[in-house]
């Protein structure tokens, strides 16, 4: 995308039809780091990337818990990111107390959706810059929803956002059919491999990455480091087995980032207020 | 609108005050005809159990204005969405103006269209939200509530009063009913009474209630709700028996010109 005369305002429309402004908001959740969701029928796990601004900070805080039954995934601006979960943590509590059962994720995400909306159309506000991937239960099961700076949702049965988040979207897309019947653990370890798939290359440690899990009986809550590191070792474990043999695995591994060689380059430089 | 003002002779100026709204409770004497004060037309009882396949609930059709039972086709129970069935002793008016926020609700609930849907919890807890919420403002509906319903196989009964105080309970009745349906209920009670049972069990209860409650008449209607839904049934009236020896010339012992 190139600067022109229409992008100033976010309530000017270009000639064809497009609001420059909130594409460019849209920009800034490829620019953070990488949050991933996928989902059961039973469950929704949703796990993102740990990245310090330098070896002498700590990490972000990326994942939100909304409430016993609905977590949330940002990646983008994540100060827009925490203003949006204090939002959410407000309107489920406030249902939970006034009809004393848990608010419908559906629900939730079509008010978050209403209210990204509103900053598209006021030329005093600005769209908020953050994508937000929402794991939450309803009375039909666990379900997934993406929302966008630009007031679009979207239900989705796995997910990624964030800078290099294409290769984790394939690894989806080649697993995903088998998401809907999973057990929990595989439904964990697939979110890790994801995760994997967006380090490209870089070792998988259980300190780059963070990983929450919801479900029906099991109210959200965060993994530990242990249980992280010990899902980690079935595989990686697998994965020096294999190396030997330069198995499937590993080919579409290295196709993906060599596909993101181009878009790999220009994320080098991760803007101060992203992460 | 009264006004008062007064003239203050040092500094020459007028001052005006005006009472108006600014969320104080206790108000003006104009103000008190904008807040309930004391009931008009009321109805009586309700009393309702859980049995077998859901909830039984049974009420009179009258409407007393002070001590005259000026109406007597009023339908003190109502179907309220899907899974949910509420009666109402006290104020009829503003038992109707709580349909009346109930009908928005389902409304907005249904508009969602989303396979979510207001259970008998939900609207037990609206309503008791609703009802302290007016308490506390010192105008508060008159009106003691019974929520009934079924969702997802779960029976559900509760009741709110006019001052919030809610709970759930496997029988509860309104009014004159705590007193002489309850403890009927409490002996002879059980879980998963049949239909048939229930209501022997809930007409006995309003036989009581018609013999002792001037308030009540004798033309009731029982509904129930069950996972398929509501049904409320035609109105009917209760055999009744007054030849008891003992009311027979009840003044035989003490005979008096009054």
């Amino acid at each position: 995308m190139f600067r022109n005369q229409y992008d100033t305002d976010v309530t000017t429309w270009s000639p064809t039809g497009r609001l420059f402004q909130v594409e460019y908001a849209m920009e800034a959740v490829k620019q953070g780091s990488a949050a991933i969701g996928l989902r059961s029928r039973s469950h929704v796990v949703l796990a993102c990337v740990n990245k310090a601004q330098s070896e002498l900070s700590s990490h972000q805080k990326k994942i939100f818990k909304v409430d016993d039954h609905i977590g949330v995934a940002i990646a983008g601006l994540t100060a827009d990111g925490r203003v949006l979960s204090r939002y959410m943590r407000s309107e489920a509590i406030n249902h939970s107390f006034t009809y004393e059962s848990p608010l419908p994720v559906g629900r939730l995400v079509v008010h978050l959706a209403d209210k990204a909306q509103v900053c598209t159309q006021r030329s005093w506000k600005r769209p908020y810059g953050v994508g937000l991937l929402v794991g939450g239960l309803d009375e039909s099961g666990a379900h997934l929803y993406y929302n966008c700076p630009s007031g679009n949702y979207f239900e989705y049965q796995a997910f990624a956002i964030g800078s290099r988040s294409q290769a984790a979207k394939t690894y989806l897309e080649r697993r995903f059919e088998s998401f809907g019947d999973a057990s929990r653990e595989d439904l964990i370890k697939d979110a890790i491999l994801a995760v994997r798939e967006t380090l490209q290359g870089e070792t998988l440690k259980s300190s780059l990455c963070t990983v929450s899990v919801l479900g029906v009986g099991e109210p959200f809550h965060f993994l530990d480091q242990e249980t992280i590191q010990k899902v980690i070792d079935t595989f990686e474990k697998v994965a020096e087995d294999e190396e030997g043999e330069a198995g499937e695995g590993d080919a579409e591994a290295a196709a993906a980032p060599a596909e993101q060689g181009g878009g790999g380059a220009g994320d080098q430089d991760v803007a101060p207020m992203e992460m | 609108l009264p006004v008062w003002f007064s003239i203050n002779a040092d500094y020459f100026f007028l001052q005006f005050t005006i009472p108006i709204d600014n969320g104080d409770s206790v108000k003006t004497a104009e103000a008190d005809s904008q807040r309930t004060l004391y009931p008009y037309v009321t109805g009586t009882s309700i009393v309702a159990i859980k049995y077998k396949d859901g909830v039984l609930m049974a009420s009179d059709m009258g409407g007393s204005y002070g001590s005259t039972l000026r109406y007597k086709n009023i339908e003190r129970m109502k179907a309220i969405g899907k899974h949910s069935l509420l009666g109402a002793s006290g104020e009829i008016s503003d038992f109707q103006e709580i349909l009346r926020y109930l009908d928005e609700l389902v409304l907005n609930d249904n508009m969602w269209d989303d396979g979510n849907s207001l259970g008998p919890k939900e609207v037990h807890n609206y309503l008791t939200r609703v009802m302290y919420n007016r308490r506390n403002k010192f105008n508060p509906l008159w009106n003691t509530l019974v929520l009934g319903g079924v969702k997802n196989g779960e029976s559900y009964l509760g009741m709110v009063s006019m001052i919030g105080v809610s709970f759930e309970d496997n029988h509860v009745a309104t009014g004159f009913g705590n007193h002489l349906a309850r403890p009927i209920l409490r002996d002879e009670w059980h879980a998963d009474l049949s239909f048939e049972d229930g209501v022997k069990l809930l007409e006995k209860c309003m036989r009581v209630l018609l013999y002792r409650d001037r308030s009540a008449i004798n033309k009731l209607q029982i509904a129930k709700i069950t996972e398929e839904g509501v049904t409320v049934s035609q109105p009917y009236s209760l055999k009744t028996f007054w030849e008891f020896k003992a009311f027979n010339n009840p003044t035989a012992g003490a005979e008096g010109s009054w």
